[in-house]
């Protein structure tokens, strides 16, 4: 199971946290950059997967960032401050991809929510993650890769519930979307991550995947 | 309960969310144990949750903290300061209050005047908007009659026309040469210290009123 994948800051962070929020709140406002910064990271992620473009990713990050300091009273404490930044960042992506891309027409695999049922393709052998794989940058770039060429609807999904650790229910709230839509798409994206993934990281090759880019074997 | 692969892969996302029933956990696990396809299926799927859920995955471009900061800044509104902040606002004020003083007092300390008989005077607001002559060696208040050659006459800020070498003149200007006049000149230093300080101190107070209203 998932135990753990969801955790929350610590007490005294939290304590922390909230402090920071009251502050800023009150009008220090130089403490904003302060209370986000844990966050940056995530934020930028959140936006570079769902605009797959740097540059729109920073800008939108940036965007989103200032959109949550005018709105910092709406914030209630009910919900994580990182969650909240995170829905917040997805909003405004998807903004941002509407408005660039309003022209353009998605991939369709993008608009099809399939509900059937996903059949793996490959029974590679996969059990050991290595804890040092992820210090490979060339590793990283595999499965960023490999995301990538996800259809939006399951990277979304995917980015928020198992990157990001929102809950199924906030998922689903961010993205608009039924509990039962989350699950399915999430189910799907985790199916189509490993068949992507599991001939090269469980070891039948290590140094190179070889799926081709831009070609889905789904 | 007896389940097959299909219904294993159909399941197996809720299974490592823990969203199914018992009964159905208890199906898959033992259909799992001995079938080489669900296992792998079922490890591989694991894997990719925990390589993505990894913080080392969120990689952000260089300078980007930087960018972000310099953003907010310049789009925040002006801050209300806590007591960190009225220090480091408190200790400007002083190194500024303190340059002027330094300015004040190299000029007073060593103008070149136009005129040798002329006292330089003490405490003249530097910004004050004071009137000379092109070849006079005085400055005037504004609608001084004992301003001479009123064809070439040029408003100017107090601090040039000291720097320039006009002295104040004795009928307008009086109030800025008495003290120069009853002291010697290291009194007279000190004396045209103490006015400017209590000028700077006030200009200080009104400035921090200021802030605070807007912070509010």
């Amino acid at each position: 199971m998932l135990e753990g994948m969801t955790s929350l800051n610590s007490p005294a962070e939290r304590f922390n946290e909230e402090t920071l929020i009251r502050r800023v709140r009150e009008g220090e406002h130089e403490l904003f950059y302060e209370l986000i910064r844990p966050y940056e990271r995530r934020v930028y992620s959140a936006a570079l997967s769902i605009l797959r473009n740097e540059a729109d990713a920073e800008d939108a990050a940036q965007e989103a960032m200032l959109k949550a300091f005018k709105h910092i009273r709406q914030f209630r404490a009910e919900a994580r401050f990182s969650t909240w930044l995170i829905q917040i960042t997805v909003n405004e992506a998807r903004m941002w991809r509407r408005r660039q891309h309003a022209h353009l027409v998605e991939p369709i695999v993008d608009h099809e929510d399939a509900e059937g049922n996903y059949i793996p393709r490959d029974f590679a052998d996969w059990r050991e993650v290595p804890s040092e794989t992820l210090e490979r940058k060339e590793i990283r770039d595999k499965l960023a890769e490999a995301l990538e060429s996800l259809g939006h609807i399951y990277r979304e999904v995917f980015v928020l519930r198992d990157m990001q650790h929102l809950s199924i229910d906030e998922t689903a709230k961010t993205l608009g979307i039924s509990t039962a839509s989350v699950k399915t798409r999430l189910l799907r994206a985790r199916l189509m991550l490993r068949d992507l993934l599991a001939p090269g990281l469980g070891g039948t090759w290590s140094t190179r995947l070889h799926f081709a880019k831009g070609t889905k074997p789904w | 309960m007896v389940v097959n692969c299909e219904h294993v892969w159909r399941e197996i996302s809720n299974y490592l969310e823990g969203d199914i029933e018992p009964g159905l956990q208890r199906a898959m696990e033992e259909h799992i144990r001995g079938c080489k396809r669900c296992t792998a299926v079922l490890d591989g799927t694991r894997n990719v949750v925990q390589l993505y859920g990894d913080e080392r995955m969120f990689e952000v471009p260089l300078g980007f903290s930087h960018r972000l900061q310099r953003r907010l800044e310049e789009n925040m509104p002006s801050t209300r300061r806590g007591f960190l902040g009225w220090m480091v606002a408190a200790a400007a004020a002083v190194l500024v209050a303190g340059s002027f003083e330094l300015g004040r007092s190299s000029v007073f300390s060593h103008p070149e005047l136009r005129s040798e008989h002329a006292q330089p005077g003490t405490g003249v607001p530097p910004d004050m908007m004071v009137v000379v002559s092109t070849g006079g060696k005085t400055f005037h208040a504004a609608g001084c009659p004992f301003i001479h050659d009123k064809a070439h006459i040029q408003t100017i800020a107090a601090r040039e026309a000291l720097r320039e070498g006009y002295a104040p003149c004795v009928r307008c200007m009086k109030q800025y040469l008495r003290a120069s006049l009853n002291r010697r000149s290291g009194e007279f230093e000190s004396a045209a210290h103490a006015s400017g300080s209590e000028e700077d101190s006030i200009e200080q107070e009104a400035s921090i009123s200021n802030t605070t209203r807007i912070g509010d």
